[in-house]
């Protein structure tokens, strides 16, 4: 009864959409897909969509093949990351026009409509024109007609990346309360994003994809704490995960001529060469640390963005607290060991602080 | 500065008014005099300056057998002409375009780009080049000096106009909104006509617009390819001027003759400015 993807690739010209795509979808649970843009996740979600046939690959679901089912007869519903609503029709027009295609009664389409209409909080909208509302109202909109429909598959292609940080916060919220609320056990429920704080907040089933490739599949925490190779530790951190290229050798940790003692969960490596990596918030301010050259200093709300250079490395540190620096200027750093990954040469995880290890 | 601006805009609009209709009210003037008032001396309102009489006009209706030119019958071929040609050039033009818009086609080295191309390339041409060639296919298949053959000749010149008109209003509906038609349970002719068609009225109107002016305002094939049998209104307004000149028939005639398309820019207005598509495109 599941919706079983199978070596889906899609390679309309020199580069591949979709590369070897597999997927098994539980009815009742959300996934999210994580990739940097152009990775592959609205082709993906249009595949499954049937707007888009892959070249190569099957799709099932409840047990039939979903490729030879065109689009119209798919029941499925999508959210664009653009606002996309009919403009000819009205808010209440809008939500049931899916309904009335699908000949539903008179009763029945009020019913849903209303329901939807309650669920994302535009009750007194119904006889708006779409071109009166704000962006996230178009999007609530569209959500609502999703909703509506009873979909047994719900697609939502990066539903919040064009709306204001604000507006995306709240609805982010609502969201999570719609996904545990609004949805029946038999949806399956399928959610694209580039942001990686979405994804954990969502906290469903993760596929990280890239180039078309899925990297990893997990759950959320397990992608966090244990990504499986460097290009996953960058995507699904932002932001990306520092990467430092250096050694172990019996006593200590080597890069960019500074020593760091070796932490636990390293004492089992081999001693040779590394791709170190450490988040961003790991990295602190202090007097007795590292020097390191300020490239650029930017304040994003109530934290400071500290762009680092040292030797032929860069990084990125998150300071909590606002703080003016000069560029060139010198800061001492410290680096918590303790949180430190560890990456092969061929970029694949070695150790990581939460103790997994792919080696 | 601002109150110069103002000034100079005022200025502008009534210089451009004036200039603009100031033809027009001498065209309705003249339209009422005789050969007297005409030749005699530069006059301008009637009863003070002329009498006014309404022969100018009624010559139009008279038949020619009674001293008229009877534009009567050229005036509703040329709607029967245009509106058709018009329809059918908005209808095929429409749907060449959905399709040039949305599906990529491939032939040969021939892409989409290279068909809007040919189509457009219909009105790049001088229409003498085309008026021997037309004139030929005519003649072949009997259409010569009839209206069917003119209606067949102007959807040749008008369906490019709608093609191209239509294709760049299409670009800019966004793909998305098709997909989600088609996600919601609307097959793809549905889809075109359940939810492209009805946010395309702007550019279905624009479109039969520019139809209708080119094909009303059109002389020159109509000069070409009729003789007796069947004649249209802007042929028939030019042979009004034979060895005297009738200024007052010619006025009334060249102002029946635009009185269609001041209609139709007047409704065309109204939905121009209503009408725009900004819920789907942002």
């Amino acid at each position: 009864m599941n919706l079983i993807g199978e070596k889906i690739s899609y390679k309309p010209d020199e580069q591949f959409h979709l590369n070897d795509v597999s997927f098994n979808f539980k009815k009742g649970n959300l996934y999210t897909i994580l990739g940097r843009t152009l990775s592959g996740k609205t082709t993906l979600l249009k595949t499954i969509a049937g707007l888009l046939n892959p070249d190569q690959g099957s799709i099932s679901f409840e047990e039939k093949d979903f490729i030879k089912i065109p689009v119209w007869e798919r029941n499925v519903a999508m959210v664009y990351q653009q606002f996309i609503n009919y403009p000819h029709l009205n808010v209440y027009e809008n939500i049931t026009f899916p309904l009335e295609q699908r000949k539903l009664s008179p009763e029945q389409i009020k019913k849903d409509v209303d329901d939807a209409l309650k669920t994302v909080g535009l009750v007194g909208f119904e006889n708006r024109k779409i071109q009166e509302l704000s962006g996230g109202q178009q999007q609530r909109v569209a959500l609502a007609r999703s909703l509506a429909k009873k979909a047994k598959i719900l697609l939502l292609d990066e539903p919040l990346v064009n709306l204001d940080y604000k507006l995306r916060e709240q609805l982010r919220e609502e969201f999570k309360r719609i996904f545990s609320e609004g949805l029946s056990q038999d949806t399956i429920l399928i959610y694209s994003t580039t942001d990686p704080q979405e994804v954990m907040e969502l906290n469903g089933e993760v596929i990280v994809l890239d180039e078309g490739k899925v990297l990893q599949k997990g759950p959320a925490k397990e992608i966090f704490e244990n990504p499986s190779n460097l290009k996953v530790a960058e995507i699904s951190n932002d932001p990306p995960m520092n990467v430092l290229k250096g050694s172990k050798n019996p006593k200590n940790l080597n890069f960019e001529n500074i020593s760091l003692e070796i932490p636990n969960h390293f004492k089992n490596l081999e001693d040779k060469d590394y791709n170190f990596g450490i988040r961003a918030s790991e990295i602190k301010l202090d007097k007795n640390g590292e020097e390191f050259e300020i490239e650029l200093a930017e304040i994003s709300g109530s934290e400071t963005l500290l762009h680092l250079k040292r030797g032929n490395s860069k990084i990125i540190a998150l300071i909590e607290e606002v703080m003016n620096f000069k560029i060139h200027e010198k800061v001492k750093i410290n680096f918590n060991a303790n949180k430190f990954y560890a990456f092969a040469e061929d970029e694949k995880l070695v150790s990581s602080p939460y103790g997994g290890t792919n080696g | 500065m601002s109150k110069l601006y103002t000034f100079l805009k005022y200025f502008f609009i009534t210089f451009w008014t004036v200039f603009v209709v100031a033809p027009f009210l001498w065209a309705v003037s003249t339209s009422f005099k005789d050969f007297q008032s005409v030749n005699s001396k530069v006059t301008y309102i009637p009863w003070l300056d002329f009498e006014p009489t309404l022969e100018g006009w009624r010559v139009l209706i008279k038949s020619p057998a009674k001293g008229g030119v009877d534009i009567v019958e050229p005036y509703f071929n040329s709607i029967f002409v245009t509106c058709t040609a018009s329809l059918i050039s908005i209808v095929l033009g429409t749907l060449a375009a959905y399709a040039l818009s949305r599906f990529t086609f491939k032939a040969g080295f021939v892409r989409n780009n290279d068909i809007t191309f040919f189509f457009i390339s219909q009105r790049i041409m001088p229409p003498i080049v085309l008026s021997i060639p037309f004139f030929i296919f005519l003649s072949t298949i009997g259409l010569l000096d009839s209206l069917l053959g003119l209606v067949v000749v102007y959807i040749v010149l008008l369906m490019p106009i709608a093609v191209w008109i239509m294709v760049d209003f299409f670009n800019r509906v966004p793909k998305e909104l098709d997909e989600t038609a088609l996600i919601d349970g609307c097959n793809p002719y549905q889809a075109f006509y359940k939810v492209v068609l009805p946010n395309s009225i702007p550019g279905l109107i624009v479109a039969g617009m520019f139809c209708i002016i080119f094909g009303w305002i059109d002389f020159f094939f109509a000069f070409i390819l009729t003789f007796t049998e069947v004649q249209l209104l802007p042929v028939k307004v030019v042979a009004l001027n034979s060895s005297i000149t009738p200024w007052w028939s010619l006025s009334a005639s060249a102002l029946v003759s635009v009185a269609p398309l001041i209609i139709v820019a007047f409704i065309v207005e109204r939905y121009l400015s209503k009408g725009n598509l900004s819920g789907a495109l942002k």
